[in-house]
C-alpha cells in the first residue's frame, strides 16, 4: 500500500484539533452542542445526561473463575475511554458485557440508559463493535461483508450500498472491494472490521485491541480514522496493550489488572501521579541486573529491575546518568527519556508490557 | 457490482429480524449457483436408476392392500421424502457447524440486533427455501414420468418442505452439541437406517410385528406416509398424525437450537 | 497439531524406529508412520462403526428386504442365475470401498493443503512431495483394506462369500478404491475451492455409484449409456469383485478389469504427483 497523505501526518496527538480533510462520512446523530463541549484532554462533563456506559461493581464469572471482579466504569458521551491491562486482565470480558453479548454475573450495568439483560437488541443496534478476533464473513467479499452486515441492522439495501462505499473509502479499501476476505492481510482485515463496525453509524464504538498485529503505517492510519470519528462526536471505548496508543487516543483510561481497576485518570494525570518526570534506562553486559541495581539504587527515587535493563526514576534523568558513570560503571547502553504510561503500568502491575 | 445486489429477493427487512441472514446465504449461494442447480440432480438420478434398473427386476409390485403398482411409483414418494430430509440436514448440520465453530459467522451476527432465535430461524428458513425449490422440481418430474395418480400430489411438495422443517430443526439442535467433524458419524448412523428401513424400498408389512412399531416411530417413516398418501391419492388419518409429528419435531428442534445458540454464543 | 506430530517424527532417534536399523535413518515412508498413526487413532472408532453398520444395514434392506421381491419376480436369469442378495453384496463391497476412497481423497487432502496445512509442515522436514503423496496414498489404502475386510466378514456371515477365492476380493477392492483415489487426489491438489467436490459428487460419484452395475446389470441400460457405464472404472471394479466373491478367478475378463484399474491408478498417480508438487511449490 502506498503511503497516503494521512499516514505522513503521523498519529493525531490527543487534544490537538485538526481540520477534517477528505471528510466523507456523515456525522452520527449527535447534537453538535455535545460535540463542541468535548475538548482537549479534559473530557466534557456529561451534564444532566446519563453516561453512555455506567457500571457499578461489575462482575463476570466463568464457572468458578472470576475474570472481572467488581469494576466501576463511567463512559461519557463524546470521550475516548480506554481499558489498559496485561493479558488476561479481563478487558475483553468487560467489553463483551457492555456490548450485550455476554451475560452479567454480578453488579449493575447500564448501556445507553438500557439494561443489556433485557434490551440487548436495542443496545446492539446503536453500538459498533470491533472484536478482538475479526469475525468477518469469509464466504463474502469485502463489499458484501458491509452490505450484509448493514442489513442485520435493518437498513435498506440502498442505504447499505451507500454506506458501504463511503466506509470503504474511509478505511482506504476501495481497491479491494471485490476481493474475498480470505485474500486480505491481517491489517486489511482489521480495517474492514472497523469499517463494518461503523455501518450502523453507532453512537458508541467499541474496539478491542484495534491495532494489535498491524504494522506501524497501518496503525497510524487506524489512529487517524479513530481520531476523526471522535471529532465527529462518536464516543470511543477501546482496549489496548499499547501505551503509545492509549496516550494518543484516550481522554481517560483505567488500568485493569486481574479483574480489578488499579488506577484511573487521563494519561497525563496517571503519569504525574504514578511516575517521575524522567527515566534513565541502563543496559549492562551482565546476566543479572539485580547486582548492578544495588550499586545505583540510591541515585533515584525508585528503581525497577527488568531482565534486560535497569530503570532509574528521577526528575532529572541526565544527572542520574552522569552519576552512574562517575561511579565507574559503564553500561552498554544509556537512555534518558520522559516517563510514559509504560512506567505507570510497571509501577501498578509489576509487569512490563511488550511494545 | 450487480453480483452483490440483493434485488432478486423481496424487500422484507424489518418484517422479521431473521430475514437478513437468509439474504446472506443467498449472496453466498449465488456465487455457487452450479452447486445449487446440480442439487436437483441427485434425487433424479436415484429415481432413474430405480426406474431403469430395479423396476425391471422386481416386475409387478403388489401392495399389501392388493393393488398392483409399478415399483418406481412406490419408491418415488419415498425418495422425495428422503431427499427433503437429506437436503435440510446438509444445510443445518454441516453448514451450521461450519459457521458456528470455524467461520464464527454467528459471533458477528449476534453483535447486531439479531438474537439467537433469529439465527436459528434464518438458517432454517433458508434451508427450507432451497428444499422447496427441489421439492417442486421433483414433483414435476414425478408427474412427467407418470408416477402420480392424483391431484393430491400437488400437496406432496409442501409435505416435503414440512419434512425438511422437522429434520432441519432437529439436526440444527443436535449440531449445537457437536464437538468435531468426527461426531457427524453419529448423524450418518442415525440417517442411514432411516433411509433404508422407513418403508422406503418395501412396505411396512414386510417387518415382523415389533419392528413395525420401531419403524413407525421414526420421523422419516411419517414423512414417507405423508408423501406416498398424497402422490397415490390414498389418503388416511395416519397422515394427520404424520403432520402433527413432523411439526412438533421441527418446532422442538427450533426452540432447543435457539436456546443452545444463546448458551454457546452469549456466554 | 500437525507441526507437533511431524517434529516428533523427525526428532526420534532412528534406532527406535520400526524397520529402521541402528544408525541408519528410516526411509521417508516409515518416517511418516507416526503421523498417520495419530490420525488413524483419532478417527478409527467412528469409521469402525460405520464400516460395520453400513454393509449390514444395506444388505438387510436391499439384499434381504428388496431382494425377496426381486427373487419373487423371477429375475434370477437377468442376474446371471443368482439371488439378488448374492448379486448385490459384492457390488456393494466395491461401491463402498469406492465411496470411502473418494471421501478420503477429497476434503482431507484439501484440508492438509489449505486449512491445517499439514503438508506444508511436513515439507519443512526432509520429506519430499512424492514421499508425502505416497504416505497419503498408503494411509488411504490401509483404511480401505480395513473397510473391505470388515465388509468381507459381513458377506461371510450373510452366506454370500462361500468360496476361499473370496479372500482375493480384499486386494481387488483396495485396487478399485485406489484406482479412484489417485485421480481424485490429483483433482483435490488442483482444486482451489471445495465447491468442486460437490460437483464431483453430483456429476461423478453418485451416477457412478448408481449405474456401475452394483444394483442392476448394466445390460439393462439403453445402448449409449451402457457403453458409458462400461468406460467407468467402477464398472470394472464391480465386475471383478463380484466374480471373485461368487466364484473362482478367470483370466478373461478378470485380467482386463485389473489392467484397466491399474491404468487409472498409475495415470492418476502421475497427475497427483505433478499437481501436488505444483500446489505445494516444491518437489
Ligand atoms: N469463555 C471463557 N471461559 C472461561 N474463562 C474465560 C473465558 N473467557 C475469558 N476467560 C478467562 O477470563 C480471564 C480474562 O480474559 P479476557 O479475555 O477478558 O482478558 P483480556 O484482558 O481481554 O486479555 P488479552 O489481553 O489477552 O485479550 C482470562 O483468565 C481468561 O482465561
Ligand atoms: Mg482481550
Amino acid at each position: 500500500m502506498a503511503p497516503t497523505a494521512t499516514d505522513r501526518h503521523g498519529p493525531p496527538a490527543a487534544g490537538r484539533w485538526r481540520p477534517l480533510a477528505g471528510e466523507t462520512l456523515t456525522p452520527s446523530g449527535v447534537p453538535s452542542a455535545t460535540v463542541a463541549a468535548v475538548s482537549g484532554l479534559t473530557a466534557a462533563t456529561a451534564g444532566p445526561e446519563e453516561p453512555l456506559v455506567l457500571a457499578r461493581g461489575l462482575v463476570k464469572r466463568f464457572g468458578d473463575f472470576e475474570a472481572v471482579r467488581g469494576i466501576d466504569v463511567e463512559v461519557r458521551r463524546g470521550e475516548a475511554f480506554g481499558f489498559l491491562g496485561p493479558n488476561g486482565a479481563g478487558k475483553t470480558s468487560t467489553m463483551r458485557m457492555i456490548a450485550a453479548v455476554s451475560t452479567v454475573t454480578g453488579g449493575t450495568l447500564r448501556v445507553l440508559g438500557m439494561d443489556p439483560a433485557t434490551d440487548g437488541p436495542a443496545i446492539r443496534g446503536r453500538l459498533g463493535v470491533c472484536p478482538q478476533d475479526d469475525t468477518l464473513d469469509s464466504e463474502l467479499t469485502v463489499r458484501e461483508n458491509l452490505l450484509v452486515y448493514g442489513r442485520f441492522f435493518g437498513l435498506s439495501r440502498a442505504e447499505c450500498a451507500r454506506r458501504a462505499d463511503e466506509l470503504l473509502g474511509f478505511v482506504q479499501l476501495t481497491d479491494k472491494v471485490n476481493a474475498r476476505v480470505e485474500e486480505l492481510s491481517g491489517g486489511l482485515k482489521r480495517r474492514l472490521t472497523i469499517a463494518r463496525s461503523l455501518v450502523n453509524e453507532p453512537e458508541l464504538l467499541m474496539l478491542d485491541e484495534p491495532t494489535t498485529g498491524l504494522d506501524p503505517q497501518a496503525r497510524h492510519l487506524v489512529w487517524d480514522r479513530l481520531f476523526r470519528l471522535k471529532q465527529r462526536g462518536t464516543t470511543l471505548l477501546l482496549t489496548t496493550h499499547y501505551m503509545d496508543e492509549a496516550e494518543q487516543l484516550c481522554d481517560r483510561l483505567v488500568v485493569i489488572d486481574d479483574g480489578v481497576i488499579v488506577a484511573e485518570g487521563s494519561p497525563a494525570t496517571l503519569i504525574r501521579e504514578h511516575s517521575t518526570r524522567e527515566v534513565c534506562e541502563l543496559r549492562f553486559e551482565v546476566d543479572d541486573h539485580e547486582q548492578v541495581a544495588a550499586k545505583v539504587s540510591d541515585l533515584a527515587e525508585r528503581v525497577e529491575v527488568l531482565p534486560d535493563r535497569v530503570l532509574l526514576y528521577a526528575d532529572n534523568g541526565e544527572a542520574v546518568a552522569q552519576a552512574v558513570h562517575e561511579r565507574g560503571l559503564s553500561p552498554r547502553g544509556t537512555l534518558v527519556r520522559r516517563s510514559s504510561l509504560e512506567d505507570v503500568f510497571l509501577r501498578l502491575t509489576g509487569r512490563s508490557l511488550v511494545e | 457490482m450487480t453480483s452483490t445486489d440483493l434485488r432478486i429477493l423481496p424487500r422484507r427487512a424489518g418484517a422479521t429480524p431473521a430475514w437478513p441472514l437468509v439474504e446472506r446465504n443467498v449472496v453466498v449461494y449465488r456465487r455457487d449457483w452450479v452447486i445449487f442447480v446440480t442439487g436437483f440432480l441427485e434425487p433424479l438420478l436415484y429415481l432413474l436408476s430405480i426406474g431403469v434398473g430395479i423396476e425391471q427386476l422386481v416386475g409387478e409390485f403388489v401392495l399389501p392392500d392388493g393393488r398392483a403398482v409399478s415399483y418406481t411409483e412406490f419408491v418415488a414418494p419415498a425418495m422425495l421424502a428422503a431427499s427433503a430430509m437429506n437436503g435440510a440436514l446438509f444445510d443445518t448440520t454441516f453448514g451450521v457447524f461450519f459457521k458456528l465453530r470455524y467461520q464464527k459467522v454467528y459471533d458477528g451476527v449476534l453483535a447486531t440486533p439479531l438474537r439467537p432465535r433469529d439465527v436459528a430461524m434464518g438458517e432454517l428458513a433458508f434451508a427450507l427455501m432451497r428444499a422447496s425449490l427441489y421439492a417442486v422440481a421433483f414433483v414435476v418430474v414425478m408427474a412427467a414420468l407418470g408416477l402420480v395418480s392424483s391431484w393430491w400430489a400437488l400437496l406432496a411438495a409442501p409435505a416435503a418442505v414440512l419434512i425438511g422443517f422437522a429434520f432441519g430443526g432437529a439436526g440444527m439442535a443436535l449440531t449445537t452439541w457437536m464437538r468435531s467433524w468426527q461426531d457427524f458419524d453419529f448423524i450418518t448412523l442415525a440417517i442411514l437406517p432411516m433411509f433404508l428401513f422407513s418403508a422406503t424400498f418395501f412396505p411396512l408389512e414386510r417387518y415382523p410385528g415389533a419392528m413395525q412399531w420401531v419403524v413407525q416411530a421414526t420421523p422419516l417413516y411419517q414423512g414417507v406416509v405423508l408423501c406416498r398418501g398424497l402422490s397415490t391419492g390414498a389418503l388416511g388419518w395416519d397422515m394427520c398424525v404424520a403432520v402433527a409429528y413432523l411439526l412438533a419435531l421441527g418446532s422442538l428442534g427450533l426452540v432447543v437450537a435457539s436456546r443452545r445458540f444463546g448458551q454457546l454464543l452469549l456466554r | 497439531m500437525a507441526g507437533d506430530v511431524t517434529s516428533r517424527t523427525t526428532k526420534r532417534s532412528p534406532g527406535r524406529r520400526p524397520g529402521g536399523r541402528q544408525g541408519r535413518p528410516p526411509g521417508p515412508l516409515l518416517r511418516q508412520v507416526d503421523h498417520w498413526a495419530v490420525r488413524w487413532r483419532r478417527t478409527w472408532r467412528g469409521s469402525a462403526i460405520t464400516n460395520f453398520a453400513l454393509p449390514v444395514l444395506y444388505l438387510l434392506a436391499m439384499g434381504v428386504g428388496l431382494g425377496s421381491y426381486v427373487d419373487d419376480g423371477g429375475a434370477s436369469r437377468a442376474l446371471g442365475g443368482v439371488a439378488y442378495l448374492d448379486f448385490l453384496a459384492p457390488g456393494l463391497l466395491a461401491t463402498t470401498v469406492f465411496q470411502n476412497a473418494v471421501g478420503a481423497s477429497t476434503w482431507p487432502v484439501m484440508g492438509a493443503i489449505k486449512w491445517d496445512k499439514t503438508y506444508h509442515a511436513m515439507l519443512a522436514t526432509p520429506l519430499r512431495v512424492r514421499d508425502i503423496l505416497l504416505g497419503t496414498l498408503a494411509y488411504i489404502a490401509a483404511r480401505l483394506a480395513l473397510t473391505a475386510a470388515v465388509f468381507l466378514m459381513v458377506l461371510v456371515a450373510f452366506g454370500v462369500a462361500a468360496s476361499a477365492w473370496s479372500v482375493l476380493a480384499l486386494p481387488a477392492a483396495v485396487l478399485v478404491g485406489m484406482a479412484h483415489s489417485t485421480p481424485i487426489v490429483a483433482y483435490a491438489a488442483w482444486l482451489d475451492r471445495e465447491t468442486g467436490f460437490m460437483l464431483l459428487y453430483r456429476l461423478g460419484v453418485v451416477p457412478m455409484f448408481l449405474f456401475s452395475g452394483a444394483f442392476f446389470p448394466v445390460a439393462q441400460l439403453p445402448d449409449p449409456l451402457q457403453w458409458l457405464a462400461q468406460l467407468m472404472p467402477l464398472y470394472h471394479g464391480v465386475e471383478l469383485v463380484r466374480g471373485l466373491v461368487l466364484g473362482a478367478p478367470e483370466a478373461w475378463p478378470d485380467l482386463v478389469h485389473v489392467a484397466y484399474l491399474v491404468v487409472w491408478l498409475i495415470v492418476g498417480g502421475w497427475f497427483a504427483d505433478r499437481l501436488l508438487a505444483r500446489r505445494l511449490g516444491g518437489r
